[in-house]
Formats: C-alpha cells, sequence, structure tokens
C-alpha cells in the first residue's frame, strides 16, 4: 500500500461568479503518475493552482503531506508547470534556470541535468522567446525538475509537442514516480490517457471517473478512454 | 527575507536590461541627452535658468524612467505567470520587490553618476553641496519610482493601462515640485498637497544642494523621499497576493 501525499476534501472553487470545481474528493498516492483529463474549460488549471496553493479556495482542503497546499514549508516540495510557459522571454534557457535554482536553493548542477533532461542541451544558450512553443514548454518544464519536488503538478505539459518528445517526456514522468514523486498531469488529449497508472476524468467542475485506465474502460464496457468518457456522460444526462 | 534570493532577483532584472540594448542605452543615454537640451534652450537667455531648472531634471529622470520601467516589467511578470511561479516557490514577496528596487537602484546609479558627470563639468552646472550627494539622492528617486511602479502594477491589467499611470502618478508631482512656481508661492491647497508628494522633496533636495553647503536639510528630504519609497514597497507588498481567485 502506497502512502497518499495529497487529499482533497471537499474541495469547492468560484471564479468570476462562477462554480468551477464542484466539491472533489480524491487522494493522489506517491509514486504513481496520475492523468487528469477532461475537456477545456471543465475546470483542470482550477484544480491544478489549488494543489499548489495559488488559488483562492471557496471551500474544502487541499492537504500535502499533511500541511496546507501552498504553506511554507511545501514551496520548495511541490513543482509546478503552467499551461503557457512561465519563464523569462529575453533570457536564455540556461540564465532562466540558473536564476530559478537560486531561488530554490537547490544545486547549481541541477541545472545542466534539467537542460539534458528535457532535450534542450543544443538550445541552453538560446533567448527563450526565439525558441519554438515546445522548446519554450520544455524550458519551463525544467524549472520544475531543478529541485527533485515530491509532488509534480503539471498542467498540459506535453501539448504542441513531437511524439518522440511526447513520448520521452511521459518516461521521465514515470522515472520520476518510481523514484517516489507524485506526479500529476493534465490534458485534454485523451490518447494519453494509457501512459498514466491512474486517471480522473473531469467534465463541468466534477470528477465522473477515478481509477485505472484498464478499469475504467472495464466498467464502462469500452475500448478507449474517449468512448469511456462519452458513455460517462450519457450514463449522467442520459443519452443525447 | 532572504538576502540569497532577493541578489537572485536583482541579478535577474539586471541581466534583462542588459540583454535589450535599446531599452539599457535609452536609460544611460536619454538622461544626459536632455540634459544637455535644457542647457543649450537656455543658452541665450539672461540669468542662470539652467542651474534654476537643471537640478529638479536630475531628480525626475530617474524617478519617470523607473517608474515606467518597472511598473511595464512587473506587469509582464504577472502577465506572463513567473510571479505566480515565484509565488509557489519559496521565495518573499520582499524578496521579489526589493530585488527589483536593489536593480533597478544600481541602475540609477550608473544613469546618475553619467547624468551629473555631464551636467557639472560639461554643462557648467553650478553645484555648492557635495556633488556626490546628487546621486545619491538621484538614486533614492529612482528607488522611489521603482516603488510606485511596483504598487501601481497591481492596478492594471495591460501595458497600455501601466503606461496610462505615468499621467495620473507622474505629471501631478512634476507640476507641483515646485520647478514650475516656488511651492510656497501655491495656492494653499497646492501646496499642501505638494506636502505629500514625494517628488517634492526629491526636488526641493537637488535645489537646496545646488544652492548652498549645508547639507542638514538634503539629509531630511532624502530621508522623506525613502519614507515613501519603503511605504510603496510596503504597499506593493500588500498588492502582491499568493493566492488569487
Amino acid at each position: 500500500m502506497v502512502a497518499d501525499l495529497v487529499r482533497v476534501t471537499d474541495l469547492v472553487v468560484d471564479r468570476g461568479g462562477r462554480r468551477v470545481l464542484r466539491g472533489l474528493d480524491f487522494l493522489i498516492a506517491q509514486g504513481s503518475v496520475t492523468g487528469l483529463l477532461g475537456p477545456s474549460g471543465c475546470g483542470k488549471s482550477t484544480l491544478m493552482r489549488s494543489l499548489v496553493g495559488v488559488q483562492r479556495l471557496t471551500s474544502g482542503t487541499v492537504r500535502i503531506a499533511g500541511a496546507e497546499a501552498g504553506s511554507a514549508p511545501l514551496r520548495s516540495r511541490v513543482g509546478y508547470v503552467t499551461q503557457s510557459a512561465s519563464v523569462y522571454d529575453d533570457l536564455t534557457v540556461r540564465e532562466n534556470l540558473a536564476f530559478f535554482v537560486r531561488v530554490l536553493g537547490a544545486d547549481r548542477n541541477a541545472v545542466d541535468r534539467a537542460i539534458a533532461t528535457v532535450d534542450l542541451i543544443s538550445h541552453a544558450d538560446s533567448v527563450v522567446g526565439r525558441l519554438s512553443g515546445g522548446q519554450r514548454s520544455r524550458a519551463s518544464l525544467a524549472v520544475a525538475l531543478l529541485n527533485a519536488p515530491d509532488l509534480l503538478v503539471l498542467d498540459e505539459p506535453t501539448v504542441g509537442l513531437d511524439p518522440v518528445l511526447r513520448r520521452d517526456l511521459w518516461a521521465l514522468f514515470h522515472r520520476l514516480a518510481d523514484g517516489g514523486a507524485a506526479v500529476f498531469v493534465s490534458s485534454h488529449v485523451m490518447d494519453e490517457a494509457d501512459r498514466c497508472d491512474r486517471l480522473l476524468l473531469m467534465r463541468e467542475g466534477r470528477i465522473i471517473a477515478d481509477d485505472t485506465p484498464q478499469r475504467i474502460r472495464e466498467k464502462t464496457r469500452t475500448d478507449d478512454i474517449e468512448s469511456a468518457f462519452l458513455a460517462l456522460v450519457e450514463d449522467e444526462v442520459g443519452p443525447a | 527575507m532572504t538576502p540569497r534570493i532577493l541578489i537572485a532577483v536583482a541579478m535577474r532584472v539586471l541581466t534583462q536590461v542588459r540583454r535589450d540594448h535599446r531599452t539599457a542605452a535609452m536609460m544611460l543615454v536619454l538622461p544626459c541627452a536632455l540634459m544637455t537640451l535644457l542647457w543649450w534652450m537656455f543658452q541665450d537667455m539672461p540669468g542662470d535658468l539652467f542651474n534654476r531648472f537643471g537640478p529638479a531634471l536630475l531628480a525626475m529622470f530617474p524617478f519617470i524612467v523607473m517608474f515606467l520601467i518597472t511598473s511595464v516589467t512587473t506587469l509582464r511578470e504577472r502577465s506572463s505567470g513567473t510571479l505566480e511561479r515565484l509565488l509557489a516557490m519559496p521565495m518573499g514577496k520582499l524578496d521579489f520587490l526589493g530585488g527589483y528596487a536593489v536593480a533597478f537602484g544600481a541602475a540609477a546609479a550608473v544613469q546618475a553618476a553619467l547624468a551629473v558627470t555631464l551636467s557639472v563639468w560639461l554643462l557648467g552646472l553650478d553645484v555648492a553641496g557635495p556633488v556626490a550627494l546628487l546621486g545619491v539622492v538621484a538614486i533614492a528617486d529612482a528607488v522611489l519610482g521603482t516603488a510606485l511602479g511596483l504598487f501601481v502594477s497591481a492596478f492594471a491589467r495591460t501595458e497600455f493601462q501601466a503606461v496610462q499611470f505615468m499621467p495620473l502618478i507622474v505629471i501631478p508631482q512634476i507640476l507641483l515640485c515646485g520647478l514650475f512656481v516656488p511651492r510656497s508661492s501655491m495656492p494653499d491647497v497646492l501646496h499642501a498637497i505638494s506636502n505629500v508628494l514625494p517628488l517634492s522633496y526629491a526636488t526641493d533636495a537637488m535645489q537646496t544642494l545646488v544652492s548652498t553647503t549645508e547639507t542638514a536639510h538634503v539629509w531630511r528630504d532624502l530621508g522623506i523621499v525613502m519614507g515613501f519609497a519603503v511605504a510603496a514597497l510596503g504597499l506593493g507588498a500588500a498588492t502582491l497576493r499568493r493566492r488569487t481567485p
């Protein structure tokens, strides 16, 4: 039995007068890759922001290793990659990482390791603003890898990436999970579902399934997650 | 507050400024060019008008330039998500604000050194007090501009809005700082308002430095300017929220 690192209890979030998260309850285990799948606008990013502790909650709790999400002791233990690349466009990849490594107080050698991990060695000294979208998001991902976090929250990290690189990144997520980290990855691409140990399917601020990809398919008697998703939605609202 | 992080922010901001050659050049060359323009403009006029207006301008440049640069760069930091990322890391709000203040204070030191050197040794600005203190006042003005820029960036959603804060925050201070009309000759209400505007004290400090060797007043004014800067940084810290709606 693996320990649960993250415990979300009855999480409700309103943004701009609209209820975005409607009472979520789930756990995230250490040493696993958990996928958060759902159409864009269903509340994935808000949920991720809540885990990191930058989202104001309406009610409910998010606790990580027993502490409130976003509290000071967690700030060096949680890695967060936002959907848009949060790096400085006017600095090189290496300069960006060197800055964040100082902020984190992590080992300087982590910079070169992170650059190698996201396969940006040949672009290490290029200014981020001149890189392609995929390269920029990899630079942003590298920042989250600097301090070997216990929880890695990744908001759509593989969007627009070359399939080879996407495969490599998923392999990386599993390596990090094997090392004991909890990796929480969101995606709106259903075909990434099978790369996760466990899936949370989300729609309109609710979690409609929480299980391994295989069991979700079995329960819904479908062959792929996209069909499973449809079956679950139809169960909920009745066939269209 | 963690000095390691504060210094990291300051170094990063300076690297960004250095990388942007055009901005760096504007920051350093523009004040010199404008001082020269002022000097030239008064060439054929009777009386020593350059000596009257020059000091106030030396107080204004670092204030205006740093206000603009800071409000736009911090806004960019908010909209690009880097601020959110930093606040999710072990970064104190004062590390962030202090880093900016230190970086732009250092940039202002270089800017002031150039503008003061040019004004005093080439354009013949007559300074009765210690010349180096002119530079110190200029750095305090820059820190003040940075602090106010950080504060107002919280109220701007776009870079256009951020730039519009200049006419709102900066121009009234320029009008009321005593450059055009001595503050004691203003209508009472305006005089009272000018008493609570930091640029008035910065201008007073510069003008006192030029006219007398007595520095007690300059130090007092300098203290007031720094007080405003610290207060603005405090307000700026209050606008930085780790959790946003």
